[in-house]
């Protein structure tokens, strides 16, 4: 393996059949069994339903910022905050880093030639497509009004909406995540190359397999919820309806059995990144490779056993509150402890600020905030209080948005040069990096406190004390929109006019950066054999003993 | 270039998939993929498992009575009809494997569709359609007035049904299309894809149905033996 | 002492006219949550400006200042990831006991506590007082007199939330639920429903009146006179004819229920009980799943007959039937 410094410079443009320019035409990517092209079309189909999912944020902060609302009538906003929740967790946050950079470089990173099952990859694609359908067809019908969380009895007996359409397109979706997480788990077991032992592989994968592992175990059984709940509605049988013996709250556990396991699907793969981003541009190896690599283990286990979390004030009994209690803050532990790795890995690097550095860097910063807020609502006596209020929408959005879309858009920016073979303008890049990071906090920062004010979520209209803190939220909302829209442009621009980026225009290590830009189909031109440890950076020697 | 050129050169039995480097990681990673698909599975119906428990611990009584509307001999019958068919899908796989005729091969797949056909002609012709006539289908067509002695139990008594229907539906989905999986093994096998070397496709289907057994396994005493069924009772 | 620090800088924040970071302090225990609320945010700010600035500082001090630098090796330390891992975990377990200390205090009402029956329904709050009061989204309450609030919902899933008390409860279709809370401040209180309920969960508000007890019982007075909610219950006691069985002698065909609140009671399963509100409610609902000892599981069910008020009004009439002190106030 060559040095760092000597894989810096642009590689004069070499012979480039590669996986984007092997074939033509729309068959040959409609029933391509590439990894790299199913995780392009992912990309496309993700980045369409978070424009969906964005927009009905911007109409909601929009009638937020009058107190008796500006834009929509109430039945509207429930609509609307349904839809940015639903499309915005099952429809772009759960996929969002698996489907495209997982199925782009996970093969890549192991040194193999294509994930385990590559039909199964494909048919999850269709999968996803087929959901987002369904989804898009119960929007375009109304769209629903339950919230994400379509809690019974109002989801089963009351909502007017077409609440089905919308399960069924769920669970299509769920589908796609399943075989994807199965397709990952086999794939990293048993396709990595020569040399590639468990503890030298990527922190990216370890995530990734984290990851996979909650894909199996939590997304089968938010299927068979969202279908009891269908059969409830379809044929009012009362499984959920306590007039005809059934209990709303056994709904609410299998519902939060999966969801809670799922957030962490959506924040698992970002610290993938994270590890990858950090090291990168440090130059360095990871501070406490096997901790970091661990920790995403524990956390995949331990975040199955929290989820009555969400449910304190249900009126379940006190034990059962402590015990969840408890467990939940054992779980912000491996999270912390990844946060004190990263900081740790910059001490003595050698540190670069391009844009994905500034995405992990904020990511750091912003999960930080996000996690440790996270206390308040484990903390029994203060979740009483912030049950239902914006402080919880606060809480997610931090660790969401600040945490894990951060995470994709660096990620989308580090690997872009290899997945294009482009390079984009790394100066609009960062101010785009920077526009986020302050749009962002202007957003949801004073949701924290108009949330311990005692304002509820949900509510389309207001007392008119909160306006203030409404106001600036949706101020910097429209910041926020500004830095999602600005890599669109320059992403796109690059595809077709960016400088060629080389093997390796980072100086990064990981086989994903010893072949061409873009790969060849095969990925490899030399199949590798890995002779070193992850992140296997040069170092100078001390100069005294 | 030349290594992938003199990799291709090698000798792979039908069906090998080039993503991978022999046919003893395909098995492998095969096999893997079944079993965390099975996972998955069990995931799936333990959703319904898990209410169903907690409903019939809630309300035992509306539970017995639902049990007892179940025709116990069409479910025994059923359950020798799915264990008999996971014993010719193994004769089937043990075929492949000391490499017999692929009629043999085939002969055997064709006996478990058979049975697997047999048990949904039973469930269907034997059970779902007298309930339906019978009127015990949960729903608009439920017969509440038609059974006064159950009192408050009625509720339940649906709550039951509904269970019934619901897991032994998904249930029979599951055998569904295990029928298509074995469809699509004896037009594999008719066209020599397996042989002694390779053939995962048998195996990996093999633990597919075997699960679909076992869940009907778990379903039967769950489902019909509630409440004892001793002369009188 | 934190807490002391942090008590003195919410009073100077509040003193100096800035934005108050927490609703009105109006109950027994939202000082207390405050406080814990002002250590986690003391947690959150030190450990967020911790990593910030340790960040900003290796950001600007290890800057790569050419293209070819190589920095200098580092070696992991399982000193610094023990510490790093014990740490949090002991601010973890302070915080854990300090909560649920709290909150095991927030779900035991004290004994004296007055009884507040709340409904929730699409989209308004229905709470009725024993002595017969109904309020529709308000409650008028005296201070520093423990409130008990029993909560149901007629349709979907309701939350029924007080910041200024920082209490909250969901109210539940089919059951019921309840917090308490003492009020220790006169004024004005929002009412919020906190669990999304359909169109106009929005609007599902109202507001708490906490009064002086002269202020109170001149509220009382001027109110229509209504009945109690005891005097109502044994009305319909009466109208839907469970007087029939359930005779006060004990003769009847079903056991009397006189003194029969808050007593464990015998089923034919073998299992005991405390007849509390939820038996009452479900003996009344559901009679066969609440079959007592030595009598026959006859009595019908008066699902659909009944509203949620009038099964309260006849839980409240039960109640009556104890021993002195449980009489309506």
């Amino acid at each position: 393996m060559s040095t760092a410094t000597a894989d810096i410079h642009h590689d004069p443009v070499e012979s480039n059949v590669n996986y984007l320019n092997a074939s033509y035409g729309i068959k040959s990517w409609l029933f391509t069994v590439d990894h790299k092209r199913i995780g392009l079309m992912y990309l496309a189909v993700l980045t369409f339903m978070f424009t969906i999912g964005g927009v009905a944020a911007t109409l909601m902060r929009l009638n937020l910022v009058e107190p008796q609302g500006a834009l929509v009538e109430p039945e509207t906003y429930n609509k609307l905050f349904s839809t940015h929740g639903i499309i915005m967790v099952f429809f772009f946050l759960v996929p969002s880093i698996p489907a495209t950079l997982g199925n782009f470089l996970i093969p890549i990173m192991i040194g193999a030639r294509d994930v385990a099952f590559p039909k199964l990859n494909l048919l999850s694609w269709y999968l996803f497509v087929t959901g987002c359908g369904f989804a898009i067809f119960a929007i375009i019908s109304g769209g629903v009004d339950t919230g994400w969380t379509f809690y019974p009895p109002y989801s089963s007996l009351y909502s007017h909406t077409p609440v089905v359409i919308m399960a069924l397109g769920i669970f299509i979706a769920g589908f796609s995540s399943i075989l994807t997480g199965l397709n990952f788990v086999v794939t990293i077991h048993k396709m990595r190359a020569p040399g590639m032992t468990w503890f030298r592989l990527p922190l990216f994968i370890w995530a990734m397999y984290a990851t996979s592992l909650i894909f199996i175990l939590g997304t089968p059984v938010i299927a068979i919820t969202l279908f009891l709940l269908g059969l409830e509605r379809l044929f009012h049988v009362g499984i959920f309806d306590p007039a005809i013996g059934g209990d709303p709250l056994l709904f609410q556990h299998l519902f939060w059995f999966y969801s809670h396991p799922a957030v962490y699907i959506m924040i698992l793969p970002s610290m993938g990144v994270i590890s990858e981003l950090i090291t990168a541009f440090s130059r360095k190896k990871i501070f406490g490779y096997s901790f970091i690599a661990f920790s995403s283990l524990a956390i995949a286990v331990i975040s199955f056993v929290v989820w009555g979390h969400h449910m304190f004030v249900t009126g379940q009994s006190v034990y059962a509150g402590l015990v969840f209690s408890v467990l939940s803050f054992i779980v912000a532990i491996p999270s912390a402890i990844k946060v004190f790795n990263w900081t740790a890995t910059l001490y003595k690097g050698s540190i670069s600020y391009q844009a994905p550095m500034l995405y992990a860097l904020g990511f750091i910063g912003l999960f930080t905030i996000g996690g440790l807020t996270g206390l308040f609502l484990a903390s029994l006596a203060t979740d009483v209080h912030l049950n239902g209020t914006y402080f919880v929408v606060a809480h997610f959005h931090y660790i969401m948005v600040g945490g894990a879309l951060m995470g994709y858009l660096g990620g989308i920016h580090f690997w872009w040069p290899k997945i294009t073979g482009r390079l984009y303008p790394d100066l609009w890049a960062r101010i785009a990096a920077a526009i986020v990071f302050i749009g962002f906090n202007l957003t949801f920062f004073p949701q924290f406190v108009v949330g311990y004010w005692g304002m509820p979520r949900r509510y389309a209209v207001y007392p008119a004390e909160f306006q203030f803190l409404n106001v600036m939220s949706s101020a910097g909302a429209s910041v926020l929109a500004v830095g999602y829209v600005i890599p669109l442009i320059y992403l796109t621009w690059s595809m077709r006019y960016g400088p060629p980026a080389g093997r390796n225009p980072w100086g990064a290590k990981g086989l994903e950066w010893t072949t061409l830009s873009p790969p060849p189909t095969e990925n490899f031109d030399v199949p590798p054999i890995v002779t070193e440890d992850a992140y296997n950076y040069p170092y100078a020697e001390a100069t005294h003993v | 270039m030349s290594e992938l050129a003199a990799h291709d050169a090698h000798a792979h039995p039908p069906g090998f998939a080039h993503q991978f480097e022999d046919v003893a990681q395909q098995k492998e990673a095969g096999t893997l993929g079944m079993w965390a698909f099975l996972v998955t599975e069990i995931l799936f119906f333990g959703g319904m498992f898990t209410s169903y428990i907690i409903y019939r611990s809630l309300h035992l009584d509306g539970f017995i009575i639902g049990s007892h509307l179940l025709e116990v001999q069409f479910g025994a019958t059923n359950t020798a009809v799915l264990i008999c068919s996971s014993l010719t899908m193994a004769l089937a796989i043990r075929s492949a494997q000391t490499g017999k005729s692929k009629g043999t091969i085939i002969t055997w797949l064709i006996l478990t569709m058979i049975l697997g056909a047999a048990f949904l002609v039973v469930k269907l012709t034997f059970e779902w359609y007298p309930d339906y006539v019978h009127h015990i289908v949960p729903g608009a067509y439920f017969g509440f007035q038609n059974h006064a002695a159950w009192g408050a139990n009625a509720p339940y008594v649906q709550m039951f049904m509904c269970f019934y229907f619901f897991m032994t539906g998904l249930h029979a989905l599951h055998m569904v299309v295990g029928l298509g999986i074995l469809t699509v093994l004896v037009i594999m096998t008719a066209r020599n894809k397996f042989s002694p070397e390779y053939y995962t496709p048998l195996e990996i289907s093999g633990l597919y149905w075997h699960f679909v057994d076992i869940v009907w396994i778990f379903l039967f005493p769950l489902l019909y033996l509630i409440g004892g069924r001793y002369p009188g009772s | 002492m934190i807490g002391l620090a942090q008590i003195g800088f919410h009073n100077a924040a509040a003193a100096l006219g800035l934005m108050p970071f927490a609703p009105p302090d109006a109950s027994s225990i939202a000082g207390d949550v405050d406080r814990l609320y002002y250590l986690l945010t003391g947690i959150t700010v030190f450990f967020s400006v911790l990593i910030f600035s340790i960040i900003f500082y290796f950001m600007i001090k290890y800057r790569r200042r050419s293209e070819d630098e190589i920095p200098p090796e580092t070696h992991t330390s399982m000193a610094l990831e023990l510490t790093w891992t014990i740490i949090p975990s002991l601010i973890c377990v302070v915080l854990f006991v300090w909560a649920s200390a709290l909150y095991v205090r927030e779900s035991r009402p004290p004994a004296s506590a007055t009884e507040i029956f709340v409904i929730g329904k699409q989209w308004m709050w229905h709470l009725q007082h024993p002595e017969g009061p109904r309020e529709i989204n308000e409650l008028h309450v005296p201070v520093n007199v423990p409130v008990k609030i029993t909560l149901t919902s007629q349709d979907v899933i309701h939350d029924f939330y007080v910041p200024a008390f920082r209490v909250k409860k969901d109210a539940l279709p089919g059951r019921y639920t309840s917090l308490w809370f003492d009020p220790t401040e006169i004024g004005k209180f929002h009412l919020f429903c906190a669990q999304y309920c359909g169109t106009n969960h929005g609007e599902m508000i109202g507001w708490v009146y906490v009064m002086s007890p002269k202020d109170y019982a001149a509220w009382l007075a001027a109110g229509e006179k209504t009945e109690s909610m005891a005097q109502q219950g044994e009305r319909l006691f009466t109208q839907y004819g469970c007087i029939e069985c359930h005779v006060a002698a004990g003769t009847g065909r079903a056991p009397s229920l006189a003194g029969l609140y808050g007593q464990p009671e015998k089923l034919a399963s073998g299992e005991t009980r405390v007849v509390d509100e939820s038996l009452i409610r479900q003996a009344i609902l559901v009679p066969n799943s609440v079959h007592v000892a030595n009598y026959q599981p006859i009595m019908p069910t008066y699902q659909g007959q009944l509203s949620e008020e009038q099964i309260l009004d006849l839980i409240a009439y039960v109640k009556s039937l104890g021993s002195e002190e449980r009489n309506g106030k």
